[in-house]
């Protein structure tokens, strides 16, 4: 288990960092810039706080109060870099080796290792002649060897391409789902982390939000945020009202079928829940079609709502290709939103 | 031919060379975790060898280690030996105007240096010495090895401190540099052009060998 409360200033950006993770893999999402990699070399002790609390396991790792600031050599957390950070003097089984914590049993465990990662063919090798997954399984050989508590993962695909990154996304959850400690998988891909983890704290402009699962997440993201993070693309501002929500910029007025809490700044509405209005729906309402994007698998039509002011954003309606066919030469559309299809959001 | 020369000046140049070698990386090494404003002083006052005359070097050594000042008197009173005028003291020139060479390419090197290695080291539980000397030393290698024989080479050839410290007694303290000063001097000049030859053979191989090195980090990186 592993307990964060952080606070750390970066020039004008501000950290702040609370969380708990049980032994599970816990999704940190944020966007990029967001304060996650901070949050993740603080645990690891490669950057000091400014002030706060890190625990892993009721051991302290760091605390300010008590002057507590564990080296990273004795925090026993495994740390996976986006360019995993192999020794490049090293042959794969050097690397590995170098990790290992008996000296005496060096060489048995470097054998086990290499044999459960697949890379025996390449153990005297340097990681500039290993593919992509060859690298990332040296480097996942090398932190389990350490016999780390915890593994932190800092966005381990960032820099493949769509197919590389999903086989080596099966090969890295297979391996972690032995793991009993607590795994941090921070990401800015909602569909890894979903795959991958249970729950999830969502990061914003350095603040972290309450864990909740990812199905809470998409469900009620709660905020903007939150929202963008988990894919929504149709933000509008709003005005309560009871049971309600009035889109001045639409002039539009969305039932909701649920009292909306007063703090409601802004509607969030996924682009697929957009959908043309069958007879007598509630929230139907006409819009003229602005454009047309032919996108690989679907269509997406951007929408401007009749009453919408001149400059208010469009409206965002991602659809079956063939679904769109039938109305590719409407002017005008009928389309309509569930009440309980409208994320009722905060500011932030 | 007395050989002498050669052999005093290349034992003069291997001490300081090793002594050059581990001041200069340990001072690159923790001089670029100090705060700008410590960084920014101590690193004019490490190149100062490099841009002054050997002769100030020379003048400033000799206020230091002569037999009645502060270092040279105390030496003196506890050893029984002069610090100045033996085959050695040369080391004390070589050292302080070979230094900055080490200390700016080794400097140089680290700074190229991906410190997320040393991150990476350092949770897998590996000490920093490992780290240095395994992860950070190989990954910076030619860059240090470069400045080692740049070192090398100014210890060699280091005439005006040397003279001044050292002086110049035919087999105690003559070097290649004083001895072919005083062999021209003397109007020797079939002498005075034998060491100059062989001056610059050494000095020829000295850049060989630097060249080498810098053509194989170019292309060896990675």
């Amino acid at each position: 288990m592993l307990r964060v409360d952080i606070r750390k200033r970066l020039g004008t950006f501000l950290l702040e960092s609370q969380f708990s993770a049980e032994n599970e893999a816990l999704a940190l999402l944020g966007a990029s810039g967001c304060g996650k990699s901070v949050t993740l070399k603080c645990i690891a002790g490669i950057l000091r706080p400014d002030e706060g609390h890190i625990e892993l396991d009721k051991q302290v790792l760091f605390d300010s109060a008590a002057k507590i600031d564990l080296p990273p050599q004795r925090r026993n957390v495994g740390y996976l870099f986006q360019q995993y950070a192999l020794f490049p003097n090293m042959t794969v089984a050097q690397n590995i080796a170098a990790a290992a914590k008996d000296k005496t049993r060096r060489k048995a465990v470097v054998a086990k290792k290499l044999r459960q990662f697949h890379l025996e063919d390449v153990a005297t090798k340097r990681p500039a002649a290993l593919s992509g997954g060859q690298q990332q399984r040296t480097a996942l050989a090398r932190i389990l060897t350490s016999q780390p508590r915890a593994i932190l993962l800092d966005e381990p695909f960032s820099a493949l391409d769509s197919y590389l990154k999903y086989q080596l996304e099966l090969e890295l959850s297979e391996t972690l789902s032995a793991f009993p400690g607590t795994v941090l998988w921070v990401t800015h891909d909602r569909g890894e982390a979903w795959r991958n983890c249970r729950r999830v704290c969502v990061m914003d402009s350095g603040r972290a939000q309450p864990v909740q699962t990812l199905e809470a997440l998409f469900r009620a993201p709660g905020t903007e945020s939150a929202a963008r993070l988990s894919g929504c693309k149709n933000f509008m501002a709003v005005n309560s009202r009871g049971e309600s929500v009035f889109l001045p910029e639409w002039g539009l007025t969305l039932a909701c079928r649920r009292v909306v809490p007063p703090e409601t700044a802004v509607a969030g509405i996924r682009s697929h829940h957009v959908h043309f209005a069958a007879q007598n729906e509630e929230n139907t309402f006409s819009c003229g079609v602005a454009k047309v994007i032919d996108d690989v698998f679907g269509s997406i039509i951007l929408l401007r709502p009749v009453n919408a002011a001149q400059d208010a954003p469009l409206l965002r309606m991602e659809l079956d290709k063939a679904a769109w066919a039938a109305h590719d030469e409407e002017e005008t559309v009928t389309v309509a939103v569930r009440p309980e299809d409208i994320l009722l959001l905060q500011n932030s | 031919m007395d050989w002498y020369p050669l052999y005093n000046s290349l034992r003069i140049s291997a001490v300081s060379t090793v002594a050059v070698f581990f001041l200069g990386l340990l001072s690159a090494y923790y001089i670029a975790r100090l705060p700008r404003l410590a960084k920014g002083i101590l690193d004019v006052v490490l190149t100062l060898p490099l841009v002054l005359p050997p002769t100030v070097v020379g003048y400033l050594l000799l206020r230091l280690l002569g037999p009645n000042r502060v270092v040279g008197s105390w030496f003196l009173a506890h050893f029984g030996t002069k610090l100045v005028m033996t085959w050695w003291s040369a080391i004390f020139a070589t050292v302080v105007v070979a230094f900055p060479l080490m200390y700016r390419t080794a400097r140089g090197a680290f700074e190229s240096f991906d410190e997320t290695l040393a991150d990476a080291g350092r949770t897998l539980g590996l000490s920093n010495t490992y780290i240095f000397w395994r992860v950070r030393m190989p990954y910076c290698k030619q860059g240090i090895l470069a400045g080692t024989v740049l070192a090398f080479a100014r210890a060699l050839g280091e005439y005006g401190a040397t003279s001044m410290i050292a002086g110049y007694t035919p087999g105690r303290t003559a070097t290649i540099s004083t001895t072919v000063y005083q062999l021209w001097r003397t109007g020797d000049d079939a002498g005075a052009t034998r060491w100059v030859l062989v001056n610059l053979a050494i000095s020829a191989v000295v850049l060989l060998v630097v060249n080498l090195l810098e053509s194989r980090q170019r292309g060896g990186r990675r």
